[in-house]
């Protein structure tokens, strides 16, 4: 059944669009849909067809099938960037939905619910009304969908309409797919509406869980995705829902099968019997085991899932390990969860089995499998102790075959072996000593010092070891300078003597002087005063006894083990995240016109980008700035020196060579013009860099003003900024300019902001969260509050008519109302003046009893404008405000901007 | 927990759009071409990756057939398993109604790919994949009539999977039990694993709304029957049956009942984890003589009754990817160096049970070796077989019971086979 549609995608010499044009309106029908198929195929390529919309629209009225699913994929596309001819199409749309053919019918509703475009969607209600009671089930399941797709467009026509209802009625209807449906669509919009929508009471369990017998595979996952919520009574409803979904497992669709045990778990916790509990756990391995032949990608999906499962019932697969061994053929990414569940699995009883896999592991030829394979080793020495000393032997057999990339590996792990159990295997240092040249990994050299630090004291040339290192420290990586300098402190204390004495010199003195990384430096100094003032006290302090380390690496948080628990078989169980963190609807009635999605596109007039709407998520700039790190290295200031606060003793007299003179930076108050800036960052919480900031308005650009005050001890340089997403899609115009900054200094900058290009979904809300880095400290974040009134546009002015037109013509239930008791206007003139300078324009006065009523109007971007109505006794306290404007949830940030001006 | 799919995309293997649906408005092909091919072009092998992606907000999820790529994008916390499953169900659809699914047929057949986009998926929402009966009203252009005056029952129907007014002059069902040996073995012999995976495949021919009822020799429906088992019976690990199966009746009696679909489709399969025997032993001995040769001495046994044959023997034996100029011989059937796959392969058109063969190979090495050359990849020992008239489970068909309004005799022919699934053996 091959078809030769190719042919549509050829083009011809002939200018294209004139001739589709043409071909479009030919009196001939297959000629119409000829092109009505070369203009889908020119789509499909990314051409831009948009100004075809007319034509193509006209071939709507068709009793082709085939021709009218085209024309209306072909609105689906443009009907966005032609809304005002889209109407157009409205009349065949509720024709067709009137169709005596229920293909047509169905059609017409599913297609018009995808037109993002509210003209249509006014149009869309009554179809769907019908529709909701079709005949026929097809008609109905699909009308079903649409409501939620009309409650994505507008919520509010949903409820008033009474749309709701209708759904909720289909819940009961003799159809399952139409069921399943109504399932699917009442469960998106509870988790978009704060009201409860869609309550699931025993009733509907008892009828969802009668329905999930006769449903499509994909209906049934809906219906266990939708009752995976329910909170059973009692036990003995838990085990009454368990029974009745416990057949699902037999599915062979794998979702189906997570879906019901997603259910079942979620019951189980009520479960107070623990036969019924065993009895369940048992059902549910053969299922999970099964799972395992699926498709790579579906595994991939369950191994994470069996990851978070033997987190909470570790019994259910305790037996079933070997069907997580690896193999030859399996795609990387399922070996290494494949690998992670067999660590959770090892047990004393299988641990030889399970440490001859890993070994086996780590001689193939996959890098990262091959670290994974040997930190598994580790983690299970740390896990059973009973099984340390096998898992030492295999580590020390593979460090024998000599792959660099595994001796590291294996060094690392052996470090916290030794952390887990002090004292017990140092026999093999040696072995592990003959590596010492080839570790070339920072992890991995870190360690070995570490541990010759540790056990200074049984390494005979422990000194000759770590001086080997001491020559390369300025180039080593901050790790393995922390850790030289920790174990140089250790040998010293260990064996006072000269060697160590003239090395740990060396080492001082390079992790003071002449490094500029703050952490190293702290700590040398601390180590160097600890050492000058009380040696016994250093050993106490450095020597001290390690707790020990447990393997706690990947177990989950109990509360987030259990979210995830209830999100079984979703993306979140997948990330092991809540879904929160990367849940990002954005409410974006955009629908693309296709050239912007293709460069070879052509221009429209089309302008907003949809991309940018969807950008700029919350992360905070991840690219570096194009300034190397090492290029914006500055002399080090002279280390600010603790003040003495005993008499240098005798070991570290003069070893150093510094005065103890503490340097203490001048702290220069910051001397930069304007009105002081509320400070968002305080100095202590970004490690000696303040900043203050605050969004104003000038000459109808907006700009953050930002102060930078840098009193730490270090020049800071590189800062950029970015704006998370909120209300009003603030962001930054064009890169932060703020030059290098030394110790002490401060400078203030105005940025230019641009509005609209990253917005929140939601109601609006005042927040704006801002990150800002630089390249010496981690990111900074901090939180603004948007003021409203910076936003006033100059054209916000209206007539007095027009004003009470405007007025008269919005509903009561715009009308927003609060009262400023704590306010009082003292001068009106000065307050006007005030007001109008934040264009926030004077319309009339009245009198009203003693009271004064002032009248203004504002606008904001995108021409919302604002009525305002003051009313106050001058001199006295109490103002109450009145608004009137179309977008009434704008009301408390205005009443916030208000608050503010009028108190200033 | 709700959650659906923004868009659908079906992209070439460089990761460009060839097509795709937006279902929400959320998410734009540009984006997620521009994220697609830039995870192609670094990992190269995207078999690497892991195929659910998170990116700027989306996370896209995907997987390969042939030279195209289905890819689903969100925003919400949809089901994973559910769409990447809708995934490989699409590429079945795609599959029935081309015979091939890669970028030439989708593109030779655009307008029947948006027309089945538009089916099968709503808003995101998976809704219907049975390409059979999608075909009785989207149809290719050959096949095209005016106008389809309606869907088919069976679209919103229960009985989702077969339409009605079936009719053949002759009715019959074939049923194939098929069970793959999936067995591990490491290097010093032991086998570390072993399961079997069976199904049982179904063609059926039937007219009308035929009640189909299979017994089986599962040992819990016979002893709930009370009747003797005389060894015969078996345990069945785990059952997953097609949804054409009343799974309520089966979890309350054990009874296989169902409405089959039209043609060919797998009614159950199921697991067996109790230890098999290795149906076909293969050792093999390596030795490296001076630097510049390597012998490889493969013995293979047949452990099954020597009533039974396995048939198209094949099995792989790993080789230095240096190798060359082979020099084999075998006691039966032949052997080809394969230097793409870095094996040798040696097929036996017959092995009957209880037999055993042997092969030699030398080989010549590179004298000059890389003193800091990694680990080679150790590959193992790869055997495909079939063994048609033999189950490993013992599985047997008892009856199979059709019955149908108009009464027909239906014939059922049932076959047995088995054959080798991840059939591996490492070598030492």
């Amino acid at each position: 059944m091959s078809g030769h549609d190719s042919k549509y995608f050829s083009t011809t010499k002939k200018g294209e669009i004139p001739e589709l044009k043409e071909e479009l309106n030919s009196q001939y029908k297959d000629k119409r849909k000829d092109a009505v198929k070369k203009v889908i195929a020119a789509m499909t390529v990314g051409k831009d067809v948009s100004s075809l919309f007319t034509d193509v629209v006209n071939c709507m009225q068709t009793e082709n099938l085939e021709l009218k699913k085209l024309v209306y994929l072909y609105l689906i596309n443009y009907a966005k960037s032609q809304p005002d001819l889209a109407i157009l199409a409205v009349n065949t749309f509720v024709k067709d939905s009137q169709d005596p053919n229920p293909l047509i019918r169905a059609l017409a509703v599913r297609t018009m619910g995808c037109i993002r475009v509210d003209k249509i969607t006014e149009y869309l209600c009554d179809p769907l009304q019908r529709c909701l009671k079709d005949d026929d089930p097809y008609v109905r399941k699909t009308a079903a969908i649409c409501v939620a797709k009309l409650y994505d467009i507008n919520a509010e026509l949903v409820e008033d309409r009474g749309f709701l209802e209708s759904l909720k009625d289909l819940i009961s209807d003799n159809n399952p797919m139409v069921v399943a449906n109504a399932v699917a669509a009442l469960a998106e919009i509870q988790e978009n509406s704060t009201r409860p929508i869609f309550e699931i009471t025993s009733h509907t369990l008892s009828k969802l869980l009668t329905a999930l017998n006769e449903c499509t595979e994909w209906g049934q996952v809906f219906i266990l995705d939708a009752l995976s919520r329910y909170k059973a009574a009692d036990a003995r409803e838990a085990e009454n829902i368990v029974e009745r979904v416990t057949p699902r497992l037999q599915h062979a669709n794998c979702a189906v099968v997570l879906s019901a045990v997603k259910m079942i778990l979620q019951q189980m916790e009520l479960i107070t019997s623990t036969d019924v509990v065993r009895n369940l756990c048992k059902k549910m391995a053969p299922p999970l085991v099964t799972l395992l032949s699926a498709e790579p990608e579906i595994q991939y999906v369950a191994l994470r899932n069996i990851n978070l499962i033997v987190q909470r019932r570790p019994t259910i697969l305790a037996h079933e390990i070997k069907v997580f061994f690896c193999k030859y053929n399996d795609p990387i990414y399922v070996k290494m969860e494949k690998l992670e569940i067999m660590i959770k699995l090892a047990s004393d009883r299988n641990i030889d089995q399970v440490l001859l896999e890993f070994k086996e592991y780590a001689t193939e030829v996959d890098v990262d499998f091959v670290r994974k394979a040997v930190r598994a080793i580790g983690r299970c020495a740390i896990k059973l102790e009973r099984a340390a000393e096998r898992c030492i032997s295999v580590l020390l057999e593979l460090i024998k075959i000599k792959v660099n990339y595994v001796v590291q590996e294996a060094i690392i792990v052996i470090k916290d072996i030794f952390r887990r159990y002090p004292n017990t295997y140092e026999s093999i240092i040696a072995t592990l000593c003959e590596s010492l040249d080839t570790l070339d990994e920072p992890e991995a050299k870190a360690s070995m010092i570490w541990i010759i630090g540790e056990y200074a004291e049984r390494i005979d040339n422990a000194d000759e070891l770590l001086e080997s290192f001491l020559e390369s420290f300025p180039e080593e990586p901050p790790q393995v300078q922390l850790q030289l300098l920790t174990a140089t402190v250790k040998l010293f204390l260990k064996k006072p003597t000269e060697g160590p004495q003239q090395m740990i010199q060396v080492v001082l003195n390079n992790a003071t002087v002449e490094t500029d990384n703050p952490d190293l430096r702290d700590r040398a100094y601390i180590y160097w005063r600890l050492l000058s003032t009380d040696p016994e006290a250093a050993k106490d302090v450095v020597l001290a006894e390690k707790p020990v380390i447990s393997d706690d690496s990947n177990q989950l948080d109990p509360s987030l083990l259990d979210e995830l628990l209830a999100n079984i078989a979703t993306l979140s169980s997948v990330y092991h995240k809540p879904p929160d963190t990367f849940v990002t609807r954005v409410k974006t009635a955009t629908q693309r016109t296709e050239d912007d999605d293709y460069p070879d596109g052509n221009e429209t007039g089309y302008a907003e980008s949809p991309a940018n709407a969807a950008d700029g998520g919350a992360s905070p700039p991840t690219s570096s700035s194009s300034v190397p790190y090492g290029a914006a290295r500055q002399p080090a200031p002279a280390p600010a020196a603790p003040a003495p606060a005993a008499p240098v003793p005798d070991l570290l007299g003069d070893l150093i060579g510094l005065d103890n003179n503490a340097i203490v930076p001048a702290d220069e108050p910051a001397t930069s013009s304007g009105p002081p800036l509320p400070i968002l960052l305080p100095a202590s919480t970004g490690q000696g860099l303040q900043i203050s900031a605050q969004l104003a308005g000038q000459d109808g650009q907006i700009f953050y003003s930002l102060l930078f005050e840098n009193n730490s001890q270090i020049t800071l340089d590189g800062f950029m900024i970015q704006f998370n997403k909120n209300s009003f899609g603030l962001a930054a115009a064009g890169p932060l300019q703020v030059p290098p900054l030394a110790p002490g200094a401060s400078t203030r900058t105005l940025l230019p902001m641009v509005l609209f290009q990253n917005m929140s979904a939601g109601p609006p809300s005042s927040l704006l969260q801002v990150a800002v880095k630089n390249n010496q400290q981690p990111v900074w974040y901090f939180n603004d509050k948007i003021l409203l009134h910076v936003f006033f546009t100059d054209d916000g002015r209206m007539e007095r008519t027009s004003f009470l037109e405007t007025w008269r013509s919005l509903p009561d239930s715009n009308e927003v109302l609060k009262e400023f008791p704590g306010i009082m206007v003292s001068s009106a003139e000065a307050t006007l003046d005030q007001l109008a300078a934040t264009n926030m324009f004077f319309i009339a006065k009245r009198k009203h009893a003693n009271q004064d009523v002032f009248y203004f109007s504002a606008k904001i971007p995108r021409g919302i404008p604002f009525l305002i109505e003051l009313t106050t006794v001058i001199g006295n306290p109490g103002v109450k405000c009145a608004i009137k404007t179309p977008n009434p949830e704008m009301a408390p940030l205005f009443f916030e901007a208000i608050e503010t001006l009028l108190k200033a | 927990m709700a959650g659906a799919a923004s868009a659908l995309f079906l992209l070439d293997i460089k990761g460009r759009v060839l097509v795709w649906r937006d279902y929400r408005g959320d998410v734009s092909a540009t984006q997620a071409e521009r994220f697609f091919t830039k995870l192609i072009e670094k990992e190269g092998d995207p078999q690497s990756q892991d195929p659910v992606v998170y990116d700027n907000g989306v996370t896209y999820m995907f997987i390969q057939h042939s030279n195209v790529y289905l890819m689903t994008a969100t925003r919400q916390n949809c089901n994973a398993a559910s769409l990447l499953f809708f995934l490989h169900r699409v590429v079945d659809v795609f599959k029935h109604y081309f015979e091939e699914l890669e970028e030439e047929s989708l593109r030779d057949n655009f307008v029947v790919v948006y027309e089945l986009l538009d089916e099968i998926m709503d808003f995101g929402y998976p809704q219907y994949t049975e390409a059979k009966i999608l075909s009785e009203f989207i149809k290719t252009d050959a096949y095209r009539m005016e106008v389809t005056q309606r869907p088919p029952m069976a679209v919103t129907n229960a009985v989702s999977w077969r339409s009605e007014g079936i009719n053949y002059k002759k009715n019959e069902v074939f049923l194939d039990v098929v069970e793959s040996v999936n067995i591990l073995v490491n290097s010093n012999g032991q086998i570390i694993r072993s399961d079997v995976v069976g199904a049982l495949k179904m063609r059926t021919y039937l007219s009308g709304m035929p009640e189909c009822k299979l017994g089986l020799n599962d040992r819990v429906l016979l002893e709930a029957q009370g009747r003797a088992t005389k060894g015969k019976a078996i345990d069945l690990e785990d059952i997953k049956f097609h949804q054409c199966v009343r799974l309520a009746r089966f979890e309350n009696d054990r009874t296989i009942s169902f409405i089959p679909p039209d043609g060919s489709f797998d009614l159950m399969t199921y697991r067996l984890s109790t230890q098999v025997k290795p149906l076909i032993w293969v050792e093999a001995q390596v030795e490296k003589h001076s630097r510049s040769r390597v012998e490889i001495m493969v013995k293979a046994r047949s452990q099954f009754k020597e009533r039974s044959t396995a048939t198209n023997v094949e099995i792989a034996v790993p080789v230095p990817a240096d190798a060359s100029s082979p020099n084999v011989r075998t006691s039966m059937g032949s052997a080809a160096y394969a230097p793409e796959n870095d094996a040798l392969m040696w097929k036996i058109r017959s092995f009957p049970g209880g037999k055993e063969y042997m092969l030699r190979a030398e080989f010549t090495l590179p004298s000059i070796t890389n003193e800091e050359a990694t680990p080679e990849r150790k590959a193992p020992i790869r055997v495909k077989f079939e063994i048609p008239y033999f189950t490993v489970s013992g599985i047997q068909v008892r009856y199979l019971k059709i019955i149908e309004k108009s009464g027909y005799q239906a014939l059922p022919w049932v076959r047995y086979i088995t054959m080798a699934g991840e059939y591996e053996l490492r070598l030492i």
